[in-house]
């Protein structure tokens, strides 16, 4: 049986407060000395002990959100405030695991409780008893600052950082440093002093998720792709290392099946998923899925580069509210140490959601649809946390931020989705009709856009961009007057345009092969796409012409299931050339 | 002996207030007035001032009626006995059976943990080719069937019900018509199944709050079962009272709506309700089957909109049929790969060629020339609705598989298809050769 049931806040309460008033999952609590607003106190109802947040200070009266179900509550319950803000514990072994919103492992939990979450118990996030194999790097004496290394650990396939506590400000000189050997967590591994103080360096450190980690030299403008395999992405509507993008979508357009996607096949080093306010079924499938994968990149199970946190739509709602913040703190974290990082987050609406319930019981003034006014700044202060950072020693590191947006009646013109088109570099719109057309990724590459570079080359894009457009005025003519009452050139444009979208933008994501593109293949891919939209072809009449599409359409959509480099591969490309030049002769210089 | 309170200090819409102390959040009482005795629950603690939400209305309360807490939360018995019963929304028995008030459990209770869940994979058959063939019901899913109201919806669902191949049935009514009450009864009862059926009632002419408390009931016993190895399907009719419901207690506790009157939690308390649904590794399972009505057949309107984001999926039920486009499974595929070898191949190729149907039907009545190529989708159009489409026909998959092959011979041949050849060597039914001689 494991026994380490250390609850994270061992608190000799300093403060209490005793509960004046419970609405929903908000709790009004009279005190009597200092409160902080947003630091952590817990209701004590009976056996149990439900963590909370101040949210609000008026008077003599806190208003907390619980991070739990309030049933039960009296008034007059007794109220502990712990002095911390809410915090998350950084440390080796995060990696691979799965935490909720308060970053309570959840294996563990259901371990000691069973197939139920329990109210009102908490785990320390990490394993205490692992040994860690510690490096140290640098010398007693050395002159070190908040965010530098002291030594290394090995986790995985990377250097763990462990570095000087991002909070400590000024210098801080090494007065004793552990030799190279295992260490758990708590260990004292380094003694530093600022002339003032002696402080000890652990394995871990704690920092509370609200506040962005700033332990870092300077931001840089993100400039260079993020490649994720997806060809619509990648080539059309690029998202850049560093740089944040949004994915709004009417239901079942297929948000969550992209997100995995880019979980999967993004190249980074590290991901971070928040399964925010959404179906758990949806986790399970990575929970159960993931461990079995290989990540090509280092040839280790997916699971080893990916850390969960989950707190589904019918976990506590205070709680989901927080795990876009414990998501985003551990993405900086692992920033710290000169990595590249990637935060899926699927839904940042039921986040907002959240946040609207929380505010609609303080009673401020609601904005539209009832979200509060701060919404904006607060989805801005969100998407900032992203960026390319150069770290204190010279290295960068990155954190990009991916949010799903789930729209009310699939409309973009609501709160959440325009404040997030306002701050986000790139903008990929989910349409229903591309989804009930099963073109997937469901991706409009009509409406989408991005302010990142492309992989492919800009004249290129253009030519893309025109076939496009125009395919589409086409499309829209033809509904008038039919396809009799089309040109033929008109109509070849349609085709073409249906092509592109065919065998470039849409891709199966379920197939091995088809579902990532490599940046390689899709520069070599899109150099043959282009190929067929520049060429003049002499069709006699339309059904010719629809045949030739419809045949070559098939030649590619096989290419793109065989494997890059294979055989299969150049037969495939073979057959593509073969009917290129069958279709009216070779490709002729471009059309102006 | 709990205290009993004579002075109500305000009375708005549902909701009643008292002064008292020491009362938990969320625990019920019983209000007692000349219209008789109504469960309550606490919904905002505010000083000595307790609000409770009277689920039996308001109506006929007076400042001195009789308030009594019970200090506890809303609970429901779990015993065996409950089946083959009938229920109110409160609890009460609405056939002649006693009151059953033993192995009593809480309402509304914590989720599982999402590391203890299974990734779904039985399928649910029913018998219906739009579902079976199409869109699979996987045990485990929650699938709403949306529709307007006049729609065969119920009808749609007591068959699914009968047909389906579960331990228990779990039948939550929320403002159901009479005739639509006796109409479940009396069907589970033609075919049997009332001894493993459990009803809670909530009809049109009970008090509007009352239906509040359905689902949790239905749900809560449906979970104690499912953990004790039970394969219990969920029926909930209909969702939209429900959240009609929770609309109109939040305009009564003055909360700002966020969308059409609807409170801004409307997601979070329905997904709270249709997260129920479960495939516990060890034991049974909770599958979720409800019914939806879509206020002016507007799939934006904030209830549908909102189940859409939660459920996995959607029957959408429309002039009597079960539209092919609209209606979705999310979990098909995690059953549909191991029925039959043509399963998927055939699923898809149907759906494609109806899309084709409905786009020769629009040139059609727009008046532009049919080709040849045109004649036999509408040939095959028509067919496909009068064989897998029409609601009567009730054959198992393997029955539906067959007659999908049937119809592509009557209208195409094999290459038209797009299907692969060695699918088509092994499945299309001509006495000789399939695959045309080229
Ligand atoms: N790339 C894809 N390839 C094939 N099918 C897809 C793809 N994306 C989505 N789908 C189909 O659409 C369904 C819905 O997709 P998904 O769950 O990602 O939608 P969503 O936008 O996340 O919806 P919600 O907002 O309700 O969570 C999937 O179950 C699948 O059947
Ligand atoms: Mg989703």
């Amino acid at each position: 049986m494991a026994t380490t049931t250390q609850s994270r806040d061992p608190s000799a309460a300093r403060k209490t407060g005793s509960v004046s008033g419970v609405n929903g999952n908000m709790v009004t609590v009279a005190f009597d000395t200092a409160v902080t607003q947003n630091e952590v106190a817990y209701i004590c109802v009976g056996e149990a002990r439900l963590k909370s947040e101040v949210i609000r200070v008026r008077g003599n009266a806190a208003d907390l959100q619980v991070f739990e179900n309030t049933r039960d509550i009296r008034v007059g319950d007794r109220v502990e405030f712990t002095g911390d803000l809410l915090s998350v514990e950084l440390g080796p072994g995060l990696l691979g695991r799965v935490f909720d919103g308060l970053q309570n492992p959840l294996p563990r939990l259901a371990e000691q409780a069973g197939a139920f979450l329990q109210r009102g118990l908490y785990l320390y996030p990490l394993d205490q008893d692992t040994e860690w194999d510690f490096t140290p790097r640098v010398k007693t004496g050395a002159i070190l600052k908040a965010g530098d290394m002291v030594g290394t650990v090995p986790e995985g396939i990377f250097e763990h950082r462990i570095m000087v506590p991002f909070g400590w400000s000024e210098e801080w000189r090494v007065t004793w440093i552990a030799e190279a050997g295992p260490h758990k967590l708590s260990d004292a591994i380094a003694g530093l002093t600022n002339g003032v103080e002696e402080r000890t360096v652990t394995l871990v450190q704690r920092w509370p998720v609200k506040v962005p980690i700033t332990a870092y030299l300077e931001k840089r403008l993100p400039s260079e792709p993020l490649v994720t395999q997806q060809r619509i992405i990648d080539t059309f509507f690029p998202v850049a290392k560093g740089g944040t993008f949004c994915t709004p979508g009417p239901f079942g357009a297929g948000k969550t099946v992209l997100q995995h996607a880019l979980a999967r096949y993004s190249e980074v080093d590290v991901v971070v998923v928040a399964a925010c306010g959404e179906r758990a079924g949806e986790v399970v499938e990575i929970l159960r899925e993931y461990p079995h994968l290989e990540d090509p990149r280092t040839g280790r199970s997916l699971m080893d580069r990916t850390v969960i946190i989950c707190n589904t739509s019918s976990m506590p709602v205070a709680a989901r509210e927080a795990s876009i913040y414990t998501s985003v703190t551990i993405a900086e974290y692992y920033r710290q140490m000169g990595l590249n990082c990637l935060l899926l987050a699927d839904s940042t609406s039921r986040w907002a959601q959240a946040v609207r319930e929380m505010s609609g019981r303080l009673e401020e003034i609601p904005g539209e649809e009832a979200f509060p006014a701060y919404l904006e700044s607060l989805i801005a202060g969100f998407y900032e946390r992203a960026g390319l950072t150069v770290l204190n020693d010279g290295t960068r590191g990155s954190v990009t931020i991916g949010g799903a947006v789930s729209p009310a009646g699939g409309n973009f013109e609501e709160p959440v989705t325009q404040a997030t088109l306002k701050v986000v570099g790139c903008f990929l719109g989910l349409s229903r009709e591309r989804a009930n057309a099963r073109r997937f990724p469901s991706i409009h590459p009509l409406e989408s856009w991005s302010k990142y570079p492309s992989i492919a080359n800009a004249r290129d894009l253009a030519r893309a961009g025109a076939v496009l457009r125009r395919g589409n005025e086409v499309d829209q003519m033809m509904k008038v007057v039919g396809e009799e009452g089309t040109q033929l050139e008109d109509f070849t444009t349609y085709l073409k345009s249906e092509f592109l979208d065919a065998v470039y933008l849409q891709q199966n994501t379920f197939d091995e092969n088809d579902g990532a593109t490599s940046a390689e293949r899709q520069r070599y891919c899109f150099h043959k796409v282009i190929e067929v939209l520049e060429g003049a072809f002499d069709f006699k009449d339309k059904s010719e012409a629809r045949a030739f599409f419809q045949q070559l359409r098939q030649h590619f959509i096989d290419w793109n299931y065989t494997a890059w480099g294979s055989l299969e591969f150049e037969e495939a490309e073979h057959r593509i050339d073969a009917e290129l030049k069958r279709g009216a002769g070779a490709p002729v210089a471009a059309v102006a | 002996m709990r205290k009993v309170y004579h002075r109500i200090i305000q009375i708005s819409g549902n909701v009643i207030t008292v002064e008292s102390a020491d009362i938990p959040y969320a625990s019920l009482a019983e209000v007692t007035s000349s219209r008789g005795t109504s469960l309550a629950q606490v919904i905002r603690l505010e000083g000595p001032r307790v609000s409770l939400q009277v689920f039996a209305g308001s109506r006929g309360i007076s400042t001195d009626s009789q308030v009594r807490f019970l200090g506890r939360p809303m609970q429901v018995s779990s015993s065996d006995a409950l089946l083959g019963r009938i229920f109110t929304g409160s609890g009460a028995p609405r056939d002649r059976g006693p009151r059953i008030e033993d192995d009593l459990i809480e309402v509304g209770g914590p989720s599982v943990n999402p590391t203890r869940r299974i990734i779904p994979r039985r399928m649910i058959r029913t018998g219906v080719p739009m579902i079976d063939l199409f869109n699979s019901l996987v045990e485990s899913q929650k699938l709403p069937i949306f529709s307007v109201a006049g729609e065969p919806y119920n009808p749609l669902l007591a068959r699914i019900a009968m047909q389906a191949e579960v331990d228990m049935i779990l039948f939550g009514g929320m403002g159901l018509k009479y005739d639509d009450y006796l109409f479940f009864r009396n069907t589970l009862e033609e075919h049997g199944a009332l001894s493993r059926s459990v009803l809670f009632v909530h009809t049109a002419a009970d008090p509007v709050v009352e239906c509040l408390l359905v689902p949790d009931l239905t749900l809560a016993v449906a979970e104690h079962f499912a953990v004790n190895g039970k394969r219990v399907l969920v029926l909930l009719t209909d969702m939209t009272n429900f959240c009609d419901a929770l609309k109109e207690i939040s305009i009564t506790m003055e909360q700002i709506p966020s969308n059409r009157g609807y409170p801004g939690d409307l997601y979070s308390q329905l997904a709270a309700r249709y997260e129920k649904a479960v495939d516990f590794e060890t034991a049974g399972s909770i599958t979720i089957l409800s019914v939806t009505t879509m206020p002016g057949d507007d799939i934006t309107h904030p209830v549908p909109d909102n189940t859409g984001y939660i459920t996995e999926g959607q029957f959408y039920l429309r002039n009597g049929r079960i539209e092919p486009f609209g209606s979705l499974s999310r979990l098909k595929q995690l059953v549909n790969g191991s029925t039959r070898d043509d399963h998927r191949a055939l699923m898809d190729t149907m759906i494609r060629l109806y899309a084709d149907y409905r786009e020769s039907l629009e040139k059609q009545a727009m008046g532009f020339r049919m080709s040849a190529w045109d004649d036999k989708l509408l040939k095959y159009g028509a067919l496909f609705e009068e064989r897998m489409m029409d609601l009567d026909v009730n054959i198992p998959l393997e029955n539906a598989l067959d007659l999908g092959w049937k119809t592509l011979a009557e209208c195409f041949e094999p290459r038209e298809t797009g299907i692969k050849t060695d699918l088509l060597q092994e499945f299309w039914p001509h006495a000789e050769s399939p695959v045309d001689k080229e």
